[in-house]
């Protein structure tokens, strides 16, 4: 199957600049294989070093978030697109209960 | 890197953090990058999304569908998606370490300091290549 895979802009540098990766894959897992085996460098910015999706790296199949489908199992059929979706956190500092301060 | 907002986004984003003070709010920017200028055209506000409301007072959420949305919204109209805001309420307008985990490289990321109430400082920051730490870049308000 050929699916498209939609890459966000920080990622881009990663891919000679490509916005969309065009692999061959039955799976969403076999589609993250095909694309970090065309570039590697992907590869630690997607998953940690167990090996696992990174938590704030999301993947959707279409408008579906594929952990609430199979996970890397999930089924592609042909011309689907996967869309790398980033989930953005962040905050003030706080640690054991109170605010250190930085100043 | 310069980030590039009109006026008239500034006041949006101040009316929102200064609403939702005392917790985080926060927010995406649309628009386009004209040699090494993000130019903002477009602001998404969005609601602070971090599952324990006790913890917004110092944590922030924005989730992977409202990115998502965004993303298309902003391919729909030729723009991209620049970077994010977010407030740091009764704390200064530099990242923390959890911002550094958390963040993205190539985004450009706006912390306003949110003090009693008042947005009072504005600060524009990139994280490096490697991760290592924050660099502070430009903000440019334009009319």
């Amino acid at each position: 199957m050929a699916v498209q895979i939609l890459i966000p802009t920080p990622l881009r540098v990663y891919t000679r600049g490509e916005k969309v990766v065009t692999v061959e894959a039955g799976t969403v897992g076999e589609a993250l294989r095909a694309l970090t085996e065309r570039f590697p460098e992907l590869r630690r910015h997607l998953f940690n070093e167990e090996g696992r999706l990174r938590s704030f790296v999301n993947l959707y199949l279409g408008d579906e978030d594929v952990r609430y489908l199979q996970g890397e199992e999930t089924p592609i059929s042909d011309g689907q697109t996967l869309s790398i979706v980033p989930s953005i956190a962040g905050g003030g500092r706080w640690s054991s209960g109170r605010w250190i301060t930085r100043r | 890197m310069i980030l590039r907002l009109r006026q008239a986004h500034q006041a949006q984003i101040r009316a929102h953090v200064e609403r939702g003070y005392p917790a985080e709010a926060c927010g995406i920017f649309l628009g386009r990058e004209v040699d090494g200028v993000r130019i903002v055209e477009r602001l998404r506000l969005v609601d602070n999304r971090w599952a324990d409301p006790e913890e917004q007072t110092h944590r922030f959420l924005i989730p992977p569908e409202e990115v998502l949305a965004a993303e298309r919204e902003a391919v729909a109209e030729g723009l991209e998606i620049l970077g994010f805001f977010h407030s740091h309420p009764d704390h200064p307008a530099r990242p923390s370490n959890f911002d550094r985990e958390h963040a993205w490289p190539w985004y450009a990321y706006l912390i306003v300091s949110v003090e009693n109430g008042r947005a009072i400082d504005w600060r524009v920051w990139e994280l490096k290549e490697d991760r290592s730490a924050f660099v502070e870049r430009t903000l440019e308000v334009v009319p």
